[in-house]
């Protein structure tokens, strides 16, 4: 008998390791031969620790899995009581355009073997049959964006590093995924990290990096050991090494750690933590593609960027890049999250309405009361109210609302959220998070929360002290942190004005 | 119990000799000693400059600058609650403020008898299945009262 059980974080989160466990005590004490695999989540958080039975029909899926529920399964497993039919028939899955996380979830995680029987290494195959200025104008014609949140076109800054002369290069992966909401490069990590290695290593070729960093979180630390064990077998595999894939070529990357720091999620700021600096942002010019790591030529590129690589290579550019909507090509990796009845990663071609997301996927909240408000992209994306959610979900759509997608984080919030609350949240952690380094990020944030809080008492007219200040530090911070945090204030804000007034605040009371 | 200061420095000795020949080997070096200690020790922080070639100010910078990193020991259990947007829409705030009264200690505090420090993180990549919460290693998702008592009677 082959039984899958989530090693995901999500899962263990939710009792995945007792199951397993009980999975394996069951099993001997029946006297049942059975292959436990700790695989990745499949993303239907809800119905984490999500068992898999192997049968001769495919994988059918139990869940949410307690340890109570495990002897049944070893009896009629179609009349379990927590029986799903076979996974991939699901609605959540069948709606899914799986192509950056098509392993995730399916094979073990850390089985080279398992990797290669679901088309891993493809891609890196084919590169290394190509020219490095080949496969950057692959990556170009794929319309691949920076899924990080920039949106940057991934091809020509690969080209901008391709074309630098400079004894070593870097790709660093930007793992440092620090925003509520998502979990989607820690799924990928945890779930299929051969992908990403794989990404990684195409980017190495493509560019003529030997060195790769993965910059990753100490709040992740799942997905940090299971990245250097990945990291361990694709060494022993010849993946990484003195010659790629026998191909001559060099590449190999490990894995370093942040110490809790927000503000390291941003690119420059990133780089010097993996200096060892204090992770303060470095004004730009010069592009970290020119000066970077150790003020060489690096490709800095989110998790999902580099992870979607290797099917680009694999299925071609042309593949990819008829997904999606408008300039926003190929797919997005969801991540439905906060208060939800059907959480978790859904990835799907750009072009969604933000309402078929939250109302049809996410079903509503999980309260059961009336969604009030949507904040897309992390901690520094926009809230949307209920009227907008005709937007399209693209890069330009949500810009042209003024909002962004950033990760493709999105937090569902009731009826019972205090939209002033969650305003002077996003400035007060602006002021803890701030690096320092510029003025209207540093002090703006703390009289942010200083003007919020005379909002609250009643002071109206701190509401035009209010916006002034966003315009001052939209414009005039160094980086995205104390330029964005305006975005969450104002659309509270301009949304939700009722939040803001003292009669709302009195009503309360 | 101030630890032995001499065997302080061997263990840092034996950290720095490990990570020889890094790149960026500080952030490295500064978990590794924590990781041996629980915080990390103020004799420490010349001994690194000196082997890095850097001033102690600017070790101390880098240090101070992170959340990670304790001067301090912490209780013998870390309990991290998330205060992050998702969670918060799943009554974050309900819980930590049952927590803290609970174990009778604002953020950042140690119960008086070394049990537990509570700290604030800002998410746990657990945002659909919120609220979430770590102990030590352990991580929780769907956190709720119950679960915050049975861990107050669980970390002694």
């Amino acid at each position: 008998m082959k039984i899958y059980v989530p090693g995901d974080a999500a899962a263990k989160a939710l009792g995945a390791d007792d199951v397993a466990r009980a999975v394996v005590t069951e099993a001997a004490a029946r006297g049942v031969e059975v292959t436990v695999v700790r695989n990745g989540s499949r993303g239907m958080i809800w119905l984490e620790p999500l068992v898999e039975v192997v049968t001769e029909y495919g994988r059918m899926g139990f869940g949410p899995m307690s340890v109570a529920d495990v002897p049944a399964l070893f009896g009629d497993i179609e009349a379990h009581p927590k029986a799903l039919g076979l996974t991939e028939e699901l609605p959540w899955m069948k709606r899914q355009t799986r192509l950056t996380f098509a392993r995730v979830g399916v094979v073990d995680p850390l089985s080279l073997k398992d990797y290669e029987l679901h088309h891993g290494l493809k891609g890196l195959r084919r590169a290394i049959a190509m020219e490095p200025a080949a496969i950057v104008q692959e990556v170009t014609d794929s319309g691949l964006r920076g899924r990080g949140g920039a949106g940057f076109p991934t091809g020509i800054k690969w080209k901008t590093v391709h074309d630098a002369q400079a004894p070593q290069k870097y790709i660093v992966c930007n793992a440092d995924e620090g925003d509520s909401a998502t979990f989607a490069d820690r799924m990928l990590m945890e779930g299929d990290p051969f992908t990403l290695i794989e990404g990684m290593a195409i980017a190495g070729l493509a560019v003529g990096a030997t060195k790769g960093y993965v910059y990753t979180r100490s709040e992740y630390p799942d997905a940090v050991s299971q990245m250097q064990k990945a990291i361990e077998v694709a060494r022993a595999g010849g993946v990484l090494g003195t010659s790629v894939l026998g191909s001559g070529r060099a590449f190999d990357m490990e894995v370093r750690v942040g110490a809790g720091a927000y503000v390291c999620g941003e690119e420059t700021s990133l780089l010097n933590s993996l200096e060892g600096k204090r992770g303060v942002v470095r004004a730009k010019p010069p592009l970290p593609a020119l000066e970077g790591f150790m003020a060489r030529p690096t490709v800095v590129n989110n998790v999902i960027s580099l992870a979607s690589v290797p099917v680009i290579m694999d299925r071609g550019a042309a593949f990819y890049k008829n997904f999606g909507m408008g300039r926003s090509h190929g797919t997005m990796a969801l991540q439905i999250a906060g208060n939800v009845r059907f959480g978790g990663l859904f990835e799907t071609a750009f072009g969604l309405s933000l309402g078929e997301i939250v109302d049809d996927i996410g079903g509503g909240t999980a309260s059961g009361r009336p969604v009030k408000a949507v904040q897309v992209g992390g901690p520094l994306g926009a809230w949307f109210p209920r009227e907008l959610f005709d937007t399209p979900f693209t890069y330009e759509d949500f810009a042209a609302k003024g909002g962004l997608i950033g990760h493709a984080g999105l937090t569902i919030a009731d009826d019972t959220v205090d939209m002033l609350k969650m305003a002077r949240f996003a400035m007060e952690f602006c002021a803890i998070e701030s690096c320092g380094k510029c003025t209207p990020c540093r002090i703006g944030a703390v009289r942010g929360v200083e003007t919020l809080d005379r909002i609250g008492g009643g002071d109206a007219s701190g509401i035009p002290l209010l916006t002034d200040l966003c315009e001052t530090m939209k414009s005039g911070s160094l980086c995205a942190l104390g330029g964005f945090t305006p975005y969450p204030v104002m659309s509270a804000l301009t949304h939700f004005p009722d939040d803001f007034t003292a009669t709302h605040k009195e009503a309360a009371e | 119990m101030p630890l032995d200061e001499a065997a302080v420095l061997s263990r840092v000795n034996e950290i720095l000799a490990e990570h020889n020949g890094m790149e960026g080997p500080l952030l490295p070096i500064l978990h590794a000693i924590q990781e041996s200690f629980g915080h990390v020790p103020q004799a420490a922080l010349p001994v690194i400059a000196q082997h890095l070639t850097l001033s102690r100010a600017e070790v101390h910078g880098v240090m101070s600058f992170y959340h990670d990193f304790r001067e301090q020991p912490a209780g013998r259990h870390v309990l991290k609650l998330c205060r992050a947007e998702a969670c918060q829409s799943m009554g974050a705030d309900r819980m930590a403020e049952h927590a803290q009264r609970r174990f009778g200690i604002e953020w950042h505090e140690t119960t008086k008898d070394g049990a537990v420090t509570l700290e604030p993180v800002f998410c746990l990549g657990l945002c659909a299945c919120a609220p979430a919460a770590m102990v030590d290693g352990r991580l929780v998702g769907r956190l709720d009262e119950a679960r915050i008592d049975a861990l107050a009677e669980e970390l002694r």
